[in-house]
């Protein structure tokens, strides 16, 4: 396991060590001036009258649940492909019909317009 | 070797669940319960269980966080607004609550046969017998996950439909 | 022991240096691409024909200035380019750039780690790369950050699922989520290709790996002519260039990834195996700028609605198929 393993640490060492050298070199070398303007968020222009961490529509919940609950179907699917050979038809079906339940709330959700954008 | 990545490991995790929970900003917490989740998969491949800690990555900080942070996100907690909670009943029972839980984990961990330096078992790390097992003898269990899971995308529409008005 | 020690270093640093390396020359390279199909030259002044370009502009980089915007949350807005930035450098680490060579009696695999599971820990560093873009549309206090980074990570998450669904295809051929084992199975004749086998498959997991790394026609999250750059608006010179940098490593792993599932990898007849490997990565950006420099935006109800009505059916029938074939 160690063998494994022990190169992807050296590897995240090197990125690591890379990123923290181009996020912190520019402290070092990059110039330092001062003013009230630069530093509020960029509006086009105009001064920002409000937070900007605004409530979110509700959309995007329920797209991260689809998300969710799809992920582990898909989760599901991965050891299940790579027996796929051995288990044939009897396979088939269990997944099928693991899937066909699953695509019953996928109908669902398609129905309450929940991926409409308008 | 093995016990320093370990304590490591289990270290980062405690401190970053402590951390979830002492945070103010909601945010951070979630990104705290990120690395708690990272680690707990650094701890599976650990044992050897390197298709469990990808599905751990994955799953929980890959898929629910992303969840969590929608959340949070929507509701959008300023500081000002989720100071301490001041009702005491709720507090109190809270942590009464909390205490159960931790009596029945002490319970259930106590009882655990102690295996000490046993070799891990390295058919765990492999994909193959542990599918093998899981679509044969655990197959009615996989198929009521469906189930379970559809409720959950059903219910999380209903209630947010409801919340929209429409 | 002391000896493999040091061959995985010295792998890992030549694997590394050659994908910093990559990084900066694409950026170049889609530069002039898109220059020459819009009928321009592109950068072409910096050393000959523009081969220098990519180090100017990353001194030009290092000496401005870097700042904080107000009532940005510090830990977060530094922590967010970074996440953007090495998942797909560690995902390089499973991909192998060449067959098995013996050197002084020793064989000496080219890939960092043979992990068994290489596919999902691919995937599950891309499940990780989506803090980089939802932490830096949060931390910046910005509004046009908030909603490229909300977007974005819509997107992603959408054709997550596509990615993931698209290759289980292959899988249920391959029998093994080891990339070095898939790209050895394909090795001997190009009739071995995957793509073969899966030419659904390689479509749909190409198209979603595209939304993945948020390139054009997917570029949502940045859409500069709405939402000014999207999630990192608010990040000034280099900071930027990590999301900017991210942006082309993810490009690029995508390329190897793909390169190594669908079209046999390093193998390949005459040449030796790792330059088949580049020029088969090299042809998949290439498809890239292509895409990038031809097609225009997708609008973003438009995007969801491909992504969940088009590709996720479509990933579920390309399995099935697959199984009913491998079956009757």
């Amino acid at each position: 396991m160690f063998e494994t393993l022990f190169p992807i640490f050296v590897l995240a060492f090197f990125a690591v060590l890379t990123v923290l050298i181009m996020f912190y070199l520019p402290e070092i070398l990059g110039p330092k001036t001062k003013s009230k303007r630069k530093y509020s968020p960029y509006e086009c222009g105009l001064i920002p009258q409000t937070d900007a961490r605004e409530r979110i529509p509700i959309k995007f919940y329920l797209i991260a649940i689809a998300f969710v609950v799809f992920d582990l179907e898909v989760v599901f699917l991965y050891p299940w492909a790579i027996i796929y050979k051995d288990l044939g038809l009897f396979g088939l079906f269990e997944m099928g019909l693991f899937i066909l339940i699953l695509l019953l709330g996928f109908f669902y959700i398609v129905g309450k317009g929940v991926l409409k954008w308008e | 070797m093995a016990n320093v990545i370990f304590y490591i490991l289990a270290v980062i995790a405690l401190t970053s669940a402590l951390m979830v929970v002492t945070r103010k900003n909601a945010v951070t917490s979630a990104v705290y319960l990120i690395v708690t989740m990272c680690a707990i998969a650094g701890l599976f491949v650990q044992l050897g269980a390197v298709f469990i800690a990808a599905l751990q990555i994955i799953i929980y900080a890959g898929a629910i966080m992303v969840l969590f942070l929608f959340v949070i996100m929507l509701l959008n907690l300023r500081k000002d607004e989720f100071g301490f909670d001041t009702r005491v009943f709720q507090r109190l029972f809270a942590g009464l609550l909390g205490i159960v839980l931790l009596v029945q984990l002490i319970m259930v961990v106590s009882r655990l046969p102690v295996v000490a330096g046993q070799p891990v078992d390295t058919e765990m790390g492999r994909v193959a017998p542990l599918a093998t097992k899981f679509f044969t003898q655990y197959l009615y269990p996989f198929e009521i996950i469906s189930v379970l899971l559809l409720a959950a995308i059903i219910g999380a529409v209903v209630i947010a439909k409801k919340k929209m008005g429409k | 022991m002391l000896l493999s020690i040091f061959i995985d270093v010295v792998k890992v640093i030549v694997v590394f240096a050659g994908f910093m390396i990559m990084i900066a020359y694409t950026t170049w390279f889609e530069r002039r691409m898109v220059a020459f199909i819009q009928s321009r030259l592109g950068p072409n002044r910096v050393g000959p024909a523009g081969l220098l370009q990519p180090i100017a502009d990353a001194f030009k980089l290092l000496f401005k200035e870097p700042f904080l915007p107000e009532k940005s949350n510090k830990v977060l807005f530094s922590l967010a380019p970074m996440i953007a930035f090495i998942p797909p450098i560690l995902a390089v680490a499973v991909v192998p750039i060449g067959d098995t060579i013996t050197i002084a009696g020793r064989k000496v695999e080219l890939l960092i780690s043979d992990l068994n599971i290489g596919i999902l820990y691919v995937f599950a560093l891309g499940s990780i790369g989506v803090y980089g873009l939802v932490l830096a549309g949060w931390s910046s206090n910005s509004k046009y950050s908030l909603l490229g980074g909300l977007r974005s990570s819509a997107q992603m998450i959408s054709y997550e699922i596509g990615l993931g669904l698209s290759v289980v295809g292959l899988l249920m051929i391959a029998q093994t989520f080891s990339i070095a084992e898939i790209v050895r199975q394909q090795s001997g004749s190009v009739l071995n290709w995957y793509f073969f086998k899966q030419p659904v498959a390689f479509f749909l997991f190409f198209i979603c790996a595209m939304a993945e790394s948020n390139r054009l026609p997917f570029d949502l999250p940045e859409a500069e002519s709405e939402l000014v750059a999207g999630y990192h608006t608010e990040y000034p010179g280099m900071r930027f260039a990590l999301f900017f940098l991210g942006e082309y490593a993810h490009m690029i792993t995508v390329s190897m990834v793909t390169a190594s599932l669908f079209f046999g990898g390093w193998s390949g007849p005459f040449l030796p195996p790792i330059v088949w490997f580049l020029i088969k990565v090299v042809a998949f950006l290439f498809i890239y700028v292509w895409v990038r420099g031809t097609l225009p935006r997708f609008r973003y109800d438009q995007l969801m609605r491909f992504g969940w009505l088009v590709i996720f059916p479509l990933t579920l029938v390309n399995i099935l198929v697959t199984g009913l074939v491998m079956v009757l």
